[in-house]
């Protein structure tokens, strides 16, 4: 017999080592998350996966599952939490999506549609992030980054080359690359990288590419993002290797 | 591009002092970078190429410490002391007077790469303010007669170090002394006393006597130490907290200055009782000048035969200096930033005392823990706990700054009002008083019988005193800024919401704010307690709820729409607000005292 867990109510299994999280995706269950990817170390910057885990308000991202834990996610508090924190990413950075490649597949647009963010809510920052299209075959449009870290994470863990790093802080932080002119095309990046592939927005955008996919047939215009995430979740439990 | 000799010197001389190891990355780069210099992009290449670090990470550790600087800065590097307490001694008039003499423009480099002028957060000198930092070295008392001969000296080019000492001078007031500033060490007396126990006795001893961090949590001082001693792993840790960067604080800065021995004391005697032999102590940037009495204290008790790898207690502490960094005092940040890394606190758990600095198990104190500690042992458990409250044994060191004739270091027993500290600083007519920093609590007249302990009022240290003329909106604007400016930007609510919370103050300073402003802030307030991932943004919208609930009438008279009847019902005007975010949970709520 498997331990569980509660979450809303409803008994969840997991495994050890998994965090509430991973064990809800696995059972089945959505929490939004944006910053957690099933192949990689939960991270926990993002906070959309905010659950109320024992009273405590937690990401359960990063927090372990273990037994008879109460943890609460579908909560009008944590709906209204979840939807102010999608506006504050969107009033940080640069997001046009009906000029974006990547809408109808950008994790950040589909959680604002599925958590019903219909306002702006703040005033937006529209700040200065100069794109980066040196590379032959790939883009950074920085103005989309929400500083999830998973292309920084995929290039060192998986493509061995830290190709990315963070500078500055607080809303001065930005998404940086490691090359002496601070250029993509100077790094080592390629498009077979793990990087190219993990960006939740569209960041990093392979050159060439437009409209592969008409508009109405994208990945979160068939399945909003609840279900997607839920089809994408490993069944098989286990930590991620990296 | 080749570095010139003598930065390649100093890079030589920096490597060889911390090693070339990818953990030592941030003191290698305080070291290369001369208090007026700058790191140029041929220095951090040349740091990344020496330590084998990825050059966008020497980049972004670089990028994140306010005292490591990628451009150019002027010869004289100057920054004023931004605290309320500096702003309320009159820095903002002194801080145009100098750019006024020297032709200089706040935040950019003036006179063909003379000088700079800009400011910073709290130096820890709000006793003695309004402060700054030149070249990294600090003077206090800034008056116009010393900025007139600040700015002679810049313009003469005269080097920092050749500058008249006086300016320099840093006084310690201690005004109350109890227990702990009573207590006349012997050096090695209290590692006498420890070394007749077993560790486990010792942390009995420590049990018994009640001893809470003193860094504002107030864990059990114990069952941290126990935890750690029962971690497995080859090598444990004892870490000095002395960052000291709660605005307002000050008093780990006269227990760094005067009392040396009794914390270094501590740190080895906590050594002996979980079975570490290395400690590590972090000195905030701001507090340079006490690195040079630090090392002669360790170097003494070196020589001594109470400290190093040979004395009766194996132990040796190594110095540290930050590159400032507020959220660097979180424990978990802290680890990072000594183990050379951008300032970003960790997930929890696993927590520090099982996986600390290198993943090792570790205990982290403030300063004034390990100061109490040794005198536990000195006193005995028993005295230690006779002072003091129920669940706040001891005494506190309280930093009393802001509108007071008697500023200084009081040490009272835990339990001490309010009102008693007030009437000690001779400040009764006070509107206000912050108990604990910005990330503290702002409390009003009718709650000044409120008690400094962990069960009622918990403090760092701070205890900042706002006097019948002060507008309470500016304080707390002050300190919303504090926070924007100090978010690491790890996470979302605390990297975005500080900065809006700034930015909504800021409006309504300009007199543009309304009542949906009022609403926003509330909403800022909730995200950022609710979301946050460490205790700076949980505690960002402390000020600014704080004042909300207290001083409304601060805020109403700066509403464009300040006309409205005077039985305004600020609750009720929220309600729309609450409909557009789909909220009505009770922190959605304004209370009554409002
Ligand atoms: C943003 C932030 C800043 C902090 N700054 C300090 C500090 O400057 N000094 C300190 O001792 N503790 C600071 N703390 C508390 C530490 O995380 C930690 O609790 C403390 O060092 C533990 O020591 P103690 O148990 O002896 O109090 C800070 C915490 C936060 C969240
Ligand atoms: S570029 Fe994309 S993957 Fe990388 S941090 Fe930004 S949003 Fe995340
Ligand atoms: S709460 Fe603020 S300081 Fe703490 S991790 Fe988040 S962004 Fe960084
Ligand atoms: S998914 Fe958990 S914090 Fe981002």
């Amino acid at each position: 017999m498997s331990q569980t867990f509660l979450l809303d109510g409803v008994a969840v299994p997991f495994q050890a080592g998994q965090s509430v999280l991973q064990a809800a995706l696995a059972a089945d269950r959505y929490i939004p998350h944006l910053c957690y990817h099933p192949e990689f170390r939960p991270h926990g910057s993002c906070k959309l996966c905010t659950a109320t885990v024992q009273g405590r308000l937690v990401a359960s991202c990063t927090t372990p599952a273990a037994a008879d834990l109460v943890v609460h996610s579908d909560t009008e508090e944590l709906r209204a939490l979840r939807r102010t924190l999608v506006q504050m990413l969107f009033a940080e950075g640069n997001h046009f999506c009906p000029s974006c490649e990547k809408s109808g597949s950008c994790q950040l647009q589909a959680l604002g549609s599925d958590l019903g963010v219909t306002t702006a809510g703040f005033r937006h920052y529209f700040p200065d992030r100069p794109v980066d299209a040196s590379h032959p075959d790939a883009w950074i449009d920085f103005n989309r980054c929400v500083l999830c870290e998973l292309c920084v994470r995929a290039s060192a863990a998986v493509d061995g080359k830290d190709v990315f790093a963070f500078s500055g802080r607080g809303l001065s932080k930005r998404l940086i690359v490691n090359s002496p002119s601070g250029k993509l095309a100077d790094s080592l990046f390629a498009v077979s990288d793990k990087a190219m592939h993990v960006c939740p927005v569209g960041a990093i955008l392979p050159k060439r590419v437009g409209f592969a996919v008409p508009i109405g047939e994208r990945r979160y215009d068939q399945h909003p993002i609840s279900e997607q995430a839920l089809a994408d979740a490993p069944r098989a439990a286990g930590e991620p290797d990296v | 591009m080749p570095l010139n000799t003598k930065t390649d010197a100093r890079l030589q001389s920096a490597l060889r002092q911390w090693g070339a190891h990818d953990h030592r990355l941030l003191q290698v780069l305080r070291a290369v970078q001369t208090p007026a210099g700058y790191l140029s992009a041929e220095v951090l290449a040349a740091v990344a190429d020496s330590l084998s670090v990825p050059l966008a990470q020497v980049r972004g550790v670089a990028s994140f410490y306010s005292f490591l600087s990628t451009e150019p800065v002027g010869d004289f590097r100057v920054q004023f002391s931004d605290s309320i307490t500096d702003r309320m001694d009159g820095s903002a008039a002194l801080l145009d007077k100098l750019c006024r003499l020297l032709w200089a423009e706040p935040g950019h480099v003036a006179g063909d790469g003379l000088v700079s002028v800009a400011t910073t957060s709290c130096t820890g000198l709000c006793d003695q303010g309004p402060a700054m930092l030149v070249n990294g070295r600090a003077i206090g008392r800034l008056n116009h007669a010393r900025i007139e001969r600040i700015s002679e000296l810049i313009l003469a080019r005269i080097p920092v170090d050749r500058w008249p000492a006086e300016l320099f001078e840093i006084v310690d007031i201690v005004r109350r002394r109890d227990l702990l500033l009573k207590c006349e060490l012997e050096p090695g007396a209290a590692l006498t006393v420890a070394r007749r126990l077993s560790p486990a006795e010792l942390i009995g001893v420590i049990a018994r006597a009640g001893l809470r961090g003193r860094g504002g949590a107030g864990f059990p001082s114990a069952s941290k130490w126990a935890a750690c001693a029962a971690a497995p792993g080859p090598e444990r840790y004892i870490v000095c907290n002395a960052d000291e960067g709660e605005p307002g604080t000050f008093k780990d800065r006269l227990l760094l200055s005067q009392h040396a021995d009794l914390i270094v004391e501590g740190m080895t005697l906590a050594g002996y009782a979980v079975g570490a032999s290395h400690g590590l102590l972090y000195l905030r940037a701001e507090y340079l000048f006490l690195r040079d009495g630090l090392e002669q204290t360790l170097a003494r008790r070196r020589q001594a035969g109470l400290l190093g790898a040979t004395a009766a207690i194996p132990f040796d502490v190594e110095l540290h200096v930050g590159a400032g960094s507020y959220v660097c005092g979180e424990e978990t940040a802290l680890l990072e930033s000594l183990e050379g890394r951008r300032g970003i606190p960790r997930n929890r758990p696993p927590y520090p005392v099982t996986h600390g600095y290198r993943d090792r198990p570790t205990v982290v104190d403030n300063v004034e823990t390990f100061c109490a500690a040794a005198l536990v042992l000195l006193a005995g458990a028993e005295a230690f706990r006779k002072r003091g409250t129920a669940q706040s044994q001891g005494t506190k060191l309280l930093s009393v700054a802001g509108d007071s004739p008697a500023r200084g270091i009081y040490e009272f027993p835990f339990g001490v009002t309010v009102r008693q500290v007030l009437q000690a600083a001779g400040a009764e007519d006070a509107i206000a008083v912050q108990v604990g920093g910005p990330s503290g609590t702002c409390i009003s007249v009718d709650e000044f019988d409120r008690q400094i302990s962990f069960e009622d009022l918990p403090t760092g240290g701070a205890f900042t005193i706002f006097g019948p003329t002060r507008d309470i909106f500016e304080v707390a604007r002050s300190y919303a800024h504090f926070f924007a400016h100090e978010s690491c930007g790890f996470c979302t609510p605390c990297r975005v919401g500080t900065s809006l919370l700034a930015r909504v103050v800021d409006k309504i300073h300009a007199g543009y704010g309304t009542r949906h402003e009022l609403a926003e802030l509330e909403q800022l307030i909730a995200v950022l307690g609710k979301g946050s991932h460490c205790g700076l943004g949980h505690s960002a919208g402390n000020p600014i709820r704080d004042t909300l609930l207290r001083f409304m009438p601060a805020y109403e008279r700066r509403l464009a729409s300040a006309d409205f009847a005077p039985a305004f019902n600020l609750d009720a005007a929220l309600a729309p607000a609450r409909r557009m975010t789909g909220r009505d949970d009770p922190a959605a709520h304004l209370g009554e005292g409002s």
